[in-house]
């Protein structure tokens, strides 16, 4: 029996085709939000009185398209969140079946106590990131466990939760977020700590021998082959 | 901070290349697509007669934000607005048994429908109002609609850039219960800023839909022969999806 390598076929092609949803849906999210600079709580806004938060205008370079287009940032902003939420579905429901969440970013009651996250929080300051071989360590399980339960979903949500036709179809998405400018304002922060995560993501694995990093998320790498 | 550059860079780059890339067809083809994907899909997910959510009196925003069109500011209008709408009439044509040209009063006569809803505007802001008028099904069916009918078309006495202002709506959502010719917003007559002295209301989709300043409206087979063919002010202008429940 050959050896499991350490990221799946399935997670390797949902890696990098969620990196690519996202990239767009972020940009051209970008875009629409220069079409309203403005952030509200509840279910309605639209004065500067009402605002909890004005936003910079994003330049061209940042935006999809990089030129201001609300209609058609829109068009790349919906194609996209198909490809990005069904390719998440998927992902979800194969990493149920082959035991990738349970095996390796599930994590045990154990481990959520204060003294072993702050001995992992610590290590992580050392830059020492071994945890035996191929697996994660807390910090690690966490981060993914929140990234893919808790945010994507979040992204899902609150961006159809914008939608009047969703609203009529799922009405409880209001009363979930709390209004519809809510969730807009949810859809914004939240997009805004997944692009935190990108940052430190990337950080990570530049400080953790990223060549090995990147081939192994290409190419499968082998369990034993600890970074 | 060179990462950072990198970073805007790679960015820049995906931009000017997405940019590019909708120009090619296939992926033009691809994004309208999408658009039917969309309505597929919240048909699927709600009945035709779902509900936009209705709201309490307290909900309503203090004031309601005006956007498009301010004041048609022609001179037939103003003359029509200061007489306070006497002489306005609705026409209602094209695939109908019974063509119709109403009055203010007689649209007031009709069984009235009063509904709280929220007015989303594609940019993305929200204002709470509470809309009166009859339900669009009552006027179709005063009418007679042609079973040759497949699409609703709303006339506005409006134009933004030197272009009539115009928007159309499948049947699905033109008899849907809360699809309403408003002639009241919070309980006083439509002010000129939000459409008087008629607009539509069709709750599950966004404002650019809601046509204002209604002088009729039109049943047709197809809408290619409408403005320049895609349904509406936005959709031919600016390339706005015609379906705008998302």
């Amino acid at each position: 029996m050959t050896q499991r390598p350490r990221h799946s076929l399935t997670t390797r092609i949902w890696h990098w085709l969620n990196l690519a949803c996202l990239a767009v849906l972020f940009m051209s999210g970008l875009n629409i939000s220069n079409a309203h600079p403005r952030l509200y709580w509840g279910q309605a806004g639209f004065a500067p009185s009402q605002a909890w938060a004005f936003l910079p205008r994003f330049p061209g370079w940042a935006t999809i398209p990089g030129y201001y287009s609300l209609s058609a940032a829109r068009d790349w902003h919906f194609l996209f969140a198909w490809i990005f939420a069904l390719a998440l579905l998927l992902f979800m429901l194969i990493s149920l079946v082959n035991g990738h969440f349970r095996k390796d970013i599930a994590t045990r009651l154990a481990e959520w106590r204060g003294q072993a996250i702050w001995a992992d929080i610590r290590a992580h300051l050392r830059f020492d990131f071994h945890r035996g071989a191929g697996q994660y360590n807390f910090l690690q399980k966490a981060a993914y466990g929140l990234v893919i339960f808790i945010m994507l979903p979040l992204m899902i949500f609150t961006g159809m939760a914008m939608s009047p036709g969703m609203d009529a179809a799922w009405p409880w998405l209001l009363d979930l977020f709390g209004g519809r400018q809510s969730a807009r304002s949810l859809h914004f922060l939240c997009a805004w700590g997944l692009f935190a995560f990108l940052l430190l993501h990337v950080a990570l694995v530049l400080l953790s021998g990223p060549l090995g990093q990147l081939k192994a998320m290409v190419t499968g790498g082998k369990r034993d082959e600890t970074p | 901070m060179k990462r950072r550059n990198l970073l805007a860079a790679m960015m820049a780059g995906m931009a000017a290349g997405c940019s590019k890339l909708a120009d090619t067809q296939p992926i033009a083809t691809l994004l309208d697509r999408a658009e039917d994907w969309h309505r597929s899909a919240h048909r699927a997910l709600a009945s035709r007669q779902a509900l936009a959510r209705e709201f309490d009196r307290q909900d309503i925003s203090p004031s309601f934000r005006g956007n498009g069109t301010l004041d048609p500011a022609t001179p037939a209008y103003r003359a029509a607005a200061q007489n306070g709408f006497a002489d306005w009439r609705l026409a209602v044509h094209g695939l109908v048994g019974q063509p119709l040209s109403l009055s203010l009063e007689e649209i007031r006569t009709l069984p009235q429908r009063t509904q709280i809803t929220r007015h989303d505007c594609v940019e993305g802001w929200s204002a709470i109002g509470q809309w009166t008028g009859p339900q669009l099904g009552i006027i179709l069916d005063l009418a007679q609609l042609s079973e040759e009918a497949n699409y609703i078309v709303f006339h506005c006495a409006d134009h933004l850039n030197g272009a009539a202002y115009y928007e159309s709506i499948d049947l699905v959502d033109a008899y849907h219960p809360q699809t309403i010719i408003a002639h009241r917003l919070n309980d006083a007559p439509l002010p000129v800023r939000n459409g008087a002295p008629l607009r539509l209301r069709v709750e599950r989709q966004l404002g650019y839909k809601h046509a204002k300043y209604l002088t009729a409206i039109e049943a047709v087979k197809d809408l290619s022969g409408i403005g320049q063919g895609k349904g509406g002010y936005w959709e031919d202008r600016a390339n706005y999806q015609w379906y705008a429940g998302i």
